[in-house]
C-alpha cells in the first residue's frame, strides 16, 4: 500500500480476537471462536467507513476492539499512530474521550434510574470537566444538538420514544468532543419511519463536527447512504473494501455480489408478486461456524464459483484495477493487479 | 402462470375486526375496524410499525389472544367457517392443520426438550392420526424440502443444535406438515440474515405455487412485501390506512403515511448526496391515538385539506380497489402519487 502523507486517524492491522471455549476436565481450553481473524483497515479523520456483514461475521467484535471495550488477541489498533491494542486503563484514559460508541439498543444502553441530564453529563462529570453549572449548560447544548428539548433535562429514559432514546445515546457520545465514533447498528432497533431521522442526525453530526465514523450495520442500503468507504466482512475477515460507489456499482467478491442481489427493494417493475427481474444469486446453506472455519477461502462452501485452489489457499486482500480509487478484494478470481504494477 | 383459483371468491374474509385489551392505563384499541379478503394462492402483505396492530390481527384471526383480557368483534370467515365465535376445540383442529403460523422467533415456537423431527412428527400425528413411522418419514421429507441438508440425521437434533436460519426452516417445515390452506407468517425473516431471508422467501413462494396456499405476510419491510405480496394493507395505529395491489400501493402510494415510509427508506441506487426524507415524530401510543386521522400530527399534507377534518373526522377506507383512508381530495392525491420519487 502506498504511504500516506498524513497518517490515518485509525489504522487496524492484522487484528485478531479469539474467544476461548473451555470445557472438559479442569476447564481446559478446548478451542476458540475466531470472531475476528486477521482484519486490516484504516479510517481518515472526518471520514466514515461502513462495516457490513451477516450475524456472526465479527463486525460488532471489530467495533468493540477499536473502541477498546475488548482487548485484541493479536494485531495492532493504531490511533493517531499509537498502538492502543494492549494499552492499560491509565494509558487509555485520554483515548477513551476521543473514541466513543453508539449502541444498537436504546432501551438497554441507558440507565433507567438516571435522568437524561445525568446520563448525557456523565462523561463530563467523570472527567470533572469545568464547573457543575458549566456542565449543565453543556448538556443542554448537547440535547439541542441532537434535536431534543433542553428542558427535558430532568426526565427519565422511559419518558422518551425509541428514536428519542437513541438521540440521548448520541448526545452522550458527543459530550467529550470525540474524533471517532463507533456506531454499532445504530438504527436497526428503530421503527422504519424513525430510522431516517437518526441517519440524518448522525450525518449532520459527522459533517458539522468533522467526526470520523466506523458505521457497523447489516442494512446495505443504509450503510451505502452513510459511509464514504465500505468493508464487507465474512467469518472474521474482510473480503472486500472499496469506495462506496465502487463497492456497490462494481462489486468483485462473489459474497458481496450475493449480498447485494439478496436485498429486497421496495421498487417494483411488474408488481405481480413474482421475483423482480434482477439477477439473483442464491447462496445455499448458512454461514459456517467461526470455531472451525473452512480451509482456504472461508466463503468457498457457499460460493457459486469455487475452484480447487479455493480449498487450499486463503486469498489475501489485494488491490484490483478499477476506474477510481482503491478497491481491495480477497478472491482468487477477482483479477488482481500484476505484481509489477 | 395465473392459477385457476384466482377467479374464485375470498377464501378468508375479515370484516370490521376490532381487538381491544383492557390494561391498567385504559382500553387499548389494538385493531380498530379492519376488513380484507384473501383468495387461495394469493399473498396479502400487512405492513406496519411497532404498535400498528399487525401482529395482533393474526393472533385474533387464529383465536390465540388472551381471552380473559381481550375483546374481539367483527367477522372472520375462513372457507365458510366463522372463526370469531368458534370454540377452542374447533380452532385447535384448524390450527396447525388447515391454518398454520410462522413466528419471527423460532425458539419460542420450538420446544427445547424434543428433537426437531419429533416435534414435526407430533404435529402431523395429532392432526392426521398417522403412524409413528409414517409421521417420522413425513418430517424428514419436509426438512429436506425446506433445505436442511442430511434431513434424516438432522431430524434427531435438538433446536439448540440448529443455526438461526435452520431453526426458521424447521419451524416452516412444522407449519407446512399438514399442507395448510392458510399460512400466517409474522415477520418470518426479520431475525435472519439477508441471504437466508432470500432463501426462505423463495421457499414460501415455491410452496404457495405448489399447494395454492393463501399467505398473510406480516412485516415492517417494504422490500419483502414488494417481492412477495400480491396485495398490501398498510396499518397505522390499529387501522388500515391504505390497501391495494402491491404494484399500485408501492409505485403510486395514496396515503401520506405510505408515501412517507417509501421516501424514508434508502435504496441501493438512490442519490447518496440527498439526505433521507424522514417522517417527523413517532408512532402514537395506542392508549392515546390522536383524534380524527391518527396520522395527522405527522402528516406533511395536512394543510392541503380544507377545514379541520384531519383533526376531527376519522377518514374511512373504501373496501374495494386501491384505497387510502385520507381526507386529501382525490385530485391532490393523484398528484402526490405521480410526484412520487423515482428509484
Amino acid at each position: 500500500m502506498p504511504e500516506h502523507h498524513t497518517a490515518p486517524l485509525l489504522e487496524v492491522a492484522g487484528l485478531h480476537k479469539h474467544f476461548p471455549i473451555r470445557g472438559g476436565l479442569l476447564t481446559r481450553r478446548t478451542g476458540a471462536v475466531r470472531a475476528v481473524d486477521g482484519v486490516d483497515f484504516s479510517i481518515e479523520a472526518g471520514r466514515s467507513l461502513g462495516l457490513v456483514g451477516e450475524s456472526g461475521c465479527g463486525k460488532s467484535t471489530t467495533g468493540r476492539l477499536v473502541a477498546r471495550l475488548l482487548e485484541p488477541t493479536g494485531g495492532a489498533v493504531r490511533y493517531r499512530g499509537e498502538d492502543i491494542a494492549h494499552a492499560s486503563r491509565r494509558e487509555l484514559a485520554p483515548v477513551r474521550a476521543e473514541i466513543q460508541m453508539i449502541f444498537q439498543d436504546p432501551y438497554s444502553s441507558l440507565n433507567p434510574r438516571q435522568t437524561v441530564g445525568t446520563i448525557v453529563g456523565a462523561p463530563l462529570a467523570i472527567r470533572r470537566t469545568g464547573t457543575a453549572s458549566a456542565r449543565r449548560a453543556r448538556v443542554r447544548e448537547l440535547l439541542a444538538t441532537v434535536g431534543l428539548n433542553p428542558e427535558h433535562y430532568n426526565r427519565f429514559p422511559h419518558e422518551f420514544s425509541g428514536g428519542q432514546r437513541q438521540r440521548i445515546g448520541i448526545a452522550r457520545a458527543l459530550a467529550l468532543e470525540p474524533k471517532l465514533i463507533v456506531a454499532d447498528e445504530p438504527v436497526s432497533a428503530l421503527d422504519v419511519s424513525i430510522q431516517a431521522q437518526i441517519v440524518n442526525l448522525l450525518q449532520q453530526v459527522q459533517r458539522d463536527l468533522g467526526i470520523a465514523f466506523l458505521f457497523i450495520a447489516h442494512d446495505l442500503a443504509i450503510v451505502r447512504h452513510f459511509s464514504h468507504r465500505v468493508a464487507v466482512m465474512y467469518l472474521g475477515r474482510i473480503v472486500e473494501l472499496a469506495d462506496r460507489a465502487e463497492l456497490y456499482g462494481d462489486p468483485r467478491h462473489p459474497y458481496t455480489k450475493a449480498l447485494l442481489s439478496a436485498v429486497p427493494e421496495p421498487d417494483l417493475g411488474t408488481g405481480d408478486g413474482e421475483a423482480q427481474g434482477r439477477n439473483r444469486i442464491r447462496l445455499s446453506g448458512d454461514v459456517p461456524t467461526p470455531v472451525d472455519p473452512p480451509s482456504g477461502c472461508r466463503f468457498r462452501t457457499r460460493c457459486p464459483s469455487a475452484q480447487a485452489i479455493c480449498g487450499t489457499t486463503e486469498p489475501p486482500l489485494l488491490p484490483v484495477p478499477t476506474a477510481t480509487g482503491q478497491h481491495l478484494v480477497a478472491c482468487h478470481f477477482a483479477e488482481p493487479l500484476p505484481a509489477a504494477a | 402462470m395465473t392459477p385457476p383459483s384466482v377467479q374464485s371468491g375470498p377464501f378468508l374474509s375479515v370484516r370490521d375486526l376490532q381487538v381491544r385489551f383492557a390494561t391498567e392505563d385504559g382500553v387499548v384499541r389494538a385493531v380498530d375496524g379492519l376488513s380484507f379478503d384473501l383468495r387461495r394462492g394469493q399473498t396479502l402483505g400487512i405492513v406496519g410499525e411497532s404498535g400498528s396492530g399487525k401482529s395482533v390481527t393474526s393472533l385474533a384471526v387464529l383465536g390465540m389472544h388472551d381471552r380473559s383480557r381481550t375483546t374481539v368483534t367483527g367477522r372472520v370467515t375462513f372457507d365458510g367457517t366463522e372463526l370469531i365465535d368458534a370454540t377452542e376445540k374447533q380452532l385447535q383442529s384448524l390450527r396447525g392443520n388447515r391454518i398454520a403460523m410462522i413466528f419471527q422467533d423460532p425458539l419460542t415456537a420450538l420446544s427445547p426438550y424434543y428433537t426437531i423431527g419429533a416435534q414435526i412428527a407430533e404435529t402431523y400425528r395429532r392432526h392426521t392420526g398417522a403412524s409413528r413411522s409414517a409421521a417420522r418419514a413425513r418430517a424428514v421429507d419436509l426438512l429436506g424440502r425446506v433445505g436442511i441438508a442430511a434431513p434424516g440425521r438432522r431430524a434427531d437434533d435438538y433446536p439448540h443444535e440448529f443455526s438461526g436460519g435452520m431453526r426458521q426452516r424447521a419451524m416452516i417445515a412444522m407449519s407446512l406438515v399438514c399442507d395448510p390452506d392458510l399460512l400466517i407468517a409474522d415477520e418470518p425473516t426479520t431475525a435472519l440474515d439477508v441471504t437466508v431471508q432470500a432463501q426462505i422467501l423463495d421457499l414460501l413462494g415455491d410452496l404457495q405455487r405448489e399447494f395454492d396456499t393463501a399467505i398473510i405476510l406480516i412485516t415492517h419491510d417494504l422490500g419483502v412485501v414488494a417481492n412477495t405480496a400480491h396485495e398490501v394493507l398498510v396499518m397505522y395505529a390499529g387501522r388500515a390506512v391504505e390497501h391495494g395491489a402491491t404494484q399500485q400501493v408501492l409505485t403510486r402510494p395514496r396515503h401520506p403515511y405510505t408515501e412517507g415510509l417509501l421516501r424514508s427508506v434508502p435504496r441501493l441506487h438512490s442519490d447518496v448526496d440527498e439526505p433521507l426524507v424522514p417522517i417527523p415524530g413517532s408512532p402514537p401510543s395506542l392508549l392515546a391515538v390522536p383524534a380524527g386521522c391518527p396520522f395527522h400530527p405527522r402528516c406533511a399534507h395536512r394543510e392541503r385539506v380544507p377545514g379541520d377534518d384531519c383533526v376531527t373526522r376519522r377518514p374511512a377506507l373504501a373496501e374495494v380497489g386501491h384505497a387510502a383512508a385520507c381526507h386529501l381530495p382525490e385530485e391532490p392525491r393523484e398528484v402526490l402519487a405521480q410526484q412520487h420519487l423515482q428509484p
